[in-house]
């Protein structure tokens, strides 16, 4: 079995409830940090241990701290992104409904480091299961000494809130996410400034996904260099990947970074393989947000490496050939799955999620599905796929915030390494509009 | 399907609640209950009138329109009737290429509404959502708090069923 650093103990029984959690060895890490760390003692270990934003960006953690400005007399909030939206992700809330005294240890630690006296984990509306699931651990934290004023008798003070959010996915953007915690629309703000300087409340302030602050009590009770030599590279650690679509055994797996893309798809130990009679056309391997690979490129670079599960190996080959780690929201796709409708479909999402505030993004996400959304039913022409890469060119880097180029990417890559698939639904619009109808040229390239 | 009364009140529970969900932000920053707030209004009433979020704006000493910016952004809030039982079906790729689509159809056809109607009983409203986060275990639907997933016809028939007594 590979290390598990976060799913150690997610399927002991009761492991929800503070008493067997505690038993499990939970709260050690507040206990160690608080009594016998400084906060900066604290923040040095999240830079040791290397590891990168779980959301999806990869930015490392332990630097986006080193950036927190700490002006006198100024609060400082730590906030939570629990904000989970992204297509074919669903690792925090699986993390979050099952073992949610990690997340809430997790933050206390952070919280401490960061010298924040008041955070906030900001959950998606949609899971108001989860949030009561969240806030009956606070309490039963706080009953415990773990949370309240003078946590352990040191002097530290530290409230937990847990905030609902309301359906926006624009929102899961940390400064989106922030200006929904004012109470205000979810509309990206212009940066600089950073969050870090000023971020809620115009305080300083740190956004942390779920996963990556779920991480930081092993990573106080073994080290930081202990958690960086586990993984490959500058890829350190453990990561969570929600597997979808068309394979055997689909879920929440935690992997260590560096596992062959291969292993983690074929083995019985995580996806288990391609649904029985059928193969592998495709793979969106790190959210909806992440250029997609045909079959040639998933399991072997375009050098011919075998591609792994790590930021380097799976970006490797840039857009041309690789895709990102994103998210970790892998998403399979079977040869009975249509390249162009599964296209449209995302196009669809990022339109109806686009916040509005900027034109290219507004604009363009509609553009790209009405052309999509002809394509998919046997009215477009030849020259509409050069117009989605016009458009989605046009969009890409040219936004506020990176929905802009989310909405682009899985486009721009569908059409580069499915092109053939697109020309066929405009050719043979008849046979392409068929229910059930599939196009098998591609997977023969 | 009900109209909200005039005037409009919480429950003495939900006014509890409220009043301590604005306690949890720093002073002069009781705005950032909107959200919180905004649930606990469509749990009481079903959906938000206007009425509804004047009411919400006068508790938190904010302009009626920062309410209607708000809860015109963000797709939970319903902002017209509903029947009982709102069913949010997830219409995103990953669950579609679990059969999400048919299951859609296959519910659509059985209760005899579109998106976004309800059934002359009144007991089921159907919404498209986005992604549920929930991908693994699609197709998926959302009532309330509950989610619905691994959702096949046989399973469709039973919750509708379920839910009509």
């Amino acid at each position: 079995m590979a290390r598990k650093i976060l799913t150690e103990h997610i399927n002991v029984p009761g492991i929800e409830t503070f008493e067997v959690y505690r038993k499990q060895g939970g709260y050690a890490a507040v206990e160690k940090a608080i009594k016998t760390m400084s906060s900066e003692e604290v923040v040095e270990e999240a830079k040791k241990s290397g590891i990168r934003g779980r959301g999806g960006a990869g930015f490392p953690m332990g630097m986006k701290w080193g950036f927190l400005a700490k002006p006198e007399g100024v609060p400082r909030y730590l906030v939570c992104n629990a904000d989970e939206s992204e297509p074919g992700t669903f690792k925090d809330h699986h993390l979050m409904k099952s073992i949610p005294h990690l997340l809430i240890e997790g933050m206390i630690v952070s919280s401490y480091a960061l010298g924040a006296n008041k955070s906030f984990i900001y959950v998606r509306g949609e899971l108001m299961y989860v949030i009561r699931i969240l806030e009956k651990a606070i309490e039963e934290a706080k009953a415990n000494g773990f949370l309240g004023k003078n946590i352990l008798g040191s002097g530290y003070d530290l409230e937990l809130v847990v905030q609902p959010g309301g359906g926006a996915y624009i929102c899961g953007e940390e400064t989106a996410l922030l200006e929904s915690l004012e109470g205000k629309r979810g509309n990206p703000r212009n940066k600089p400034p950073f969050p870090a300087v000023k971020g809620l409340y115009q305080s300083p302030t740190v956004v942390n996904n779920v996963e990556s602050i779920a991480n930081m009590p092993w990573v106080i009770n073994n080290g930081g260099d202990a958690y960086a030599a586990i993984g490959i590279g500058r890829s350190t650690g453990t990561k969570l990947i929600s597997a979808s679509g068309h394979i055997q055994k689909p879920g929440v797996y935690e992997i260590e970074l560096g596992l062959s893309v291969d292993e983690f798809l074929n083995s019985d130990e995580y996806c288990g393989g391609i649904r029985k009679g059928h193969y592998l056309k495709a793979l969106v391997a790190g959210g909806s947000s992440v250029p997609i690979l045909p079959a040639h490129l998933i399991t072997k670079t375009a050098a011919g490496e075998d591609r792994l599960m790590s930021y380097e190996s799976l970006s490797d080959g840039g857009f041309a050939t690789g895709t990102m780690l994103g998210s970790g929201g892998f998403i399979v796709f079977d040869e009975t799955a249509c390249i162009v409708r599964n296209t449209w479909n995302f196009s669809r999402f990022y339109h109806h999620e686009s916040c509005g505030q900027c034109s290219p993004c507004r604009e363009g996400t509609g553009w790209m599905e009405k052309v999509l959304h002809r394509i998919e039913h046997g009215h477009g022409s030849l020259h509409d796929i050069d117009l989605l890469v016009d458009v989605a060119k046009k969009i890409e880097g040219n936004t506020i915030c990176p929905l802009g180029d989310a909405a682009a990417w899985p486009i721009a890559s569908a059409i580069r390494h499915f092109r053939e698939e697109f020309e066929w639904h405009i050719n043979s619009p008849k046979e392409a509009t068929q229910p059930g109808a599939v196009f098998m040229g591609a997977v023969l390239a | 399907m009900t109209e909200t009364p005039n005037p409009v009140a919480f429950t003495p529970e939900r006014l509890a609640k409220v009043k301590e969900v604005i306690a949890r932000y720093p002073e002069g920053r009781q705005k950032s209950a909107l959200l919180p707030v905004l649930h606990i209004a469509q749990e009481q009433w079903g959906w938000v009138s206007s009425e509804v979020m004047d009411h919400v704006a006068e508790i938190l000493s904010i302009e009626p329109v920062e309410v209607y910016e708000v809860a015109s952004f963000y797709t939970m809030y319903h902002l017209d009737p509903v029947g009982k039982h709102v069913i949010e079906y997830c219409r995103t790729g990953p669950c579609c290429l679990m059969g999400g689509e048919e299951i859609y159809d296959y519910l659509k056809q059985k209760l005899g509404i579109q998106a976004g109607q309800t059934t002359a009983d009144g007991l089921f409203t159907i919404k498209e959502v986005e992604c549920l986060a929930a991908c693994g275990w699609g197709p998926v639907f959302q009532i309330r708090e509950q989610f619905y997933m691994n959702l096949t016809r046989e399973r469709v028939d039973e919750i509708i069923e379920e839910l009509s007594k």
